[in-house]
């Protein structure tokens, strides 16, 4: 099977109700460096985000990925996932089946055991908390095996503890081969789990560079802005 | 005063004595009653589903006409099933006119928009909450529905129960299908509508108390089991 990756957009915008969302965005995302889409509140990471992922459409320009069905080979983790209700095993086994996975229960055990769940795999998915339930969304797509998984503000609703957790779990899901795209507004994680930041600014891609010169040497005014804490919201 | 408490005592007599004729019109108006349900609910809820999901032209007009044939006169409904079924009717050859299978037809028609209108009404609503997640899955269409059905099936109870509500209470159209024939088509609320103008007040009356008394144990037994899934599921 051929990759899916490099991801190409070109001059990418997305108007909703009479307001640009997401204004000209043109870059191709490659496989292996994490990347992480930076930017306030309301700067357009999510929607951006959702536009790679295909839950929307660009009202003008286009995004093209390398290989064939990649709708099958790329998954995504909501800020906010919702859970079937039924088991935590059974959510994972769902997206399995869904994809057309043979042996879906031994994987999505796998998955479980993957993220720290096994104990908790036949308690109902919906009364587990916060921070459970975003391991198991990201067990769920992670065991797609996906080449891509996109992951919206993963952390943004868990307190630290629960964070770390998460993001143990998305260092192992790059350390297995899986690029991981990553919106997020917090500059301690995009330094913790980032190798490359996006940094969006008013629907626009303001600024593309290594994590470590995007902390040290911003290249706009609006990055430096944000990471001084003087961006708060756009 | 006399009369009612004369009447009462009688109903209380009839009840507890296990009066012969009293219970099978009991056990007639339930098989009626349930086969009604459980037909509109296997036709109801795909297609309430269906149309929640689903997205075609005039969408809103069959919405408005589901909406509206809620509140069909069950003396229309039964007009038309017994025209349906009258010998010179399309569906005469079959001879069910006044049998228990007509009765369930008629109930079966005058339901199935309230449980599809519910349905479609709670399916939207959940359709709204969990569409991203289900899409980003995989899930489209009628898969979809299908997932959506079984995660709020819970809530579903309450639509199905709005049916049942609806069958066990109406006269009309069972009286025009039925022909109330006495052991053969009689049902609670036929018999209380003979019995009544008949002068007969403690049949009448104990069929009314057998009545409330067992739609209060189906609602009080749906609450019941709502409230248990809703706390184990979430």
């Amino acid at each position: 099977m051929s990759a899916i990756l490099p991801l190409s957009l070109r001059d990418v915008s997305f108007t909703a109700g009479g307001r640009t969302i997401i204004d000209r965005v043109s870059f191709e995302l490659a496989a292996g460096p994490r990347t992480v889409i930076l930017g306030a509140n309301g700067a357009g990471k999510s929607v951006l985000m959702r536009l790679m992922h295909g839950l929307l459409t660009p009202s003008q320009g286009s995004i093209s990925w390398q290989g064939e069905n990649p709708g099958r080979r790329q998954a995504m983790v909501f800020q906010r996932p919702v859970m079937l209700r039924r088991s935590a095993l059974a959510n994972v086994v769902y997206a399995l089946k869904l994809a057309g996975t043979r042996d879906a229960g031994k994987i999505a055990i796998a998955a479980l055991a993957d993220v720290g769940l096994s104990q908790i795999a036949h308690r109902p998915a919906r009364v587990l908390s916060g921070g459970e339930q975003q391991r198991l969304a990201l067990a769920r797509a992670w065991a797609l095996k996906p080449e891509v998984l996109f992951l919206d503000e993963p952390t943004a609703n868990l307190d630290p503890s629960a964070t770390r957790e998460i993001e143990a779990a998305i260092q192992k899901v790059h350390a297995g081969g899986t690029k991981v795209v990553m919106t997020t507004h917090n500059l301690g994680q995009a330094r913790r789990l980032g190798d490359e930041v996006l940094f969006i600014h008013q629907g626009r891609l303001a600024e593309r560079s290594p994590v470590e010169r995007f902390f040290k040497q911003p290249g706009s005014a609006e990055a430096e802005a944000f990471i001084k804490g003087e961006l708060p919201w756009v | 005063m006399g009369e009612i408490a004369r009447s009462f005592a009688g109903a209380a007599s009839l009840i507890f004595s296990g009066d012969a004729t009293l219970a099978s019109i009991v056990l007639l108006s339930l098989k009626v009653s349930l086969s009604a349900v459980v037909l509109a609910t296997l036709l109801g809820l795909p297609l309430g589903a269906a149309i929640a999901v689903g997205r075609f032209p005039g969408r809103r007009a069959v919405i408005v006409l589901l909406n509206s044939l809620m509140g069909l006169p069950p003396v229309v409904v039964g007009l038309v099933v017994y025209l349906l079924l009258s010998r010179a009717g399309p569906l005469g050859e079959f001879g069910l006119l006044f049998t228990p299978p007509a009765m369930v037809m008629a109930q079966t028609v005058l339901i199935l928009p309230i449980i599809a209108a519910l349905c479609r009404q709670a399916v939207e609503d959940a359709w709204i909450e969990y569409q991203e997640q289900l899409r980003s899955l995989g899930a489209q269409g009628m898969r979809a529905a299908a997932t959506l059905l079984w995660d709020i099936r819970f809530s579903l109870l309450t639509a199905i129960l709005a049916g049942l509500g609806r069958a066990s209470a109406e006269v009309g159209a069972v009286m025009i299908v039925g022909g109330n024939i006495d052991g053969v088509t009689r049902v609670m609320t036929t018999a209380i509508a003979l019995e009544t103008s008949k002068g007969d007040l403690p049949l009448a009356l104990s069929l009314g108390i057998v009545l409330i008394t067992l739609v209060l144990i189906l609602n009080a037994a749906a609450y019941w089991v709502k409230e248990a899934a809703q706390k184990r599921y979430g």
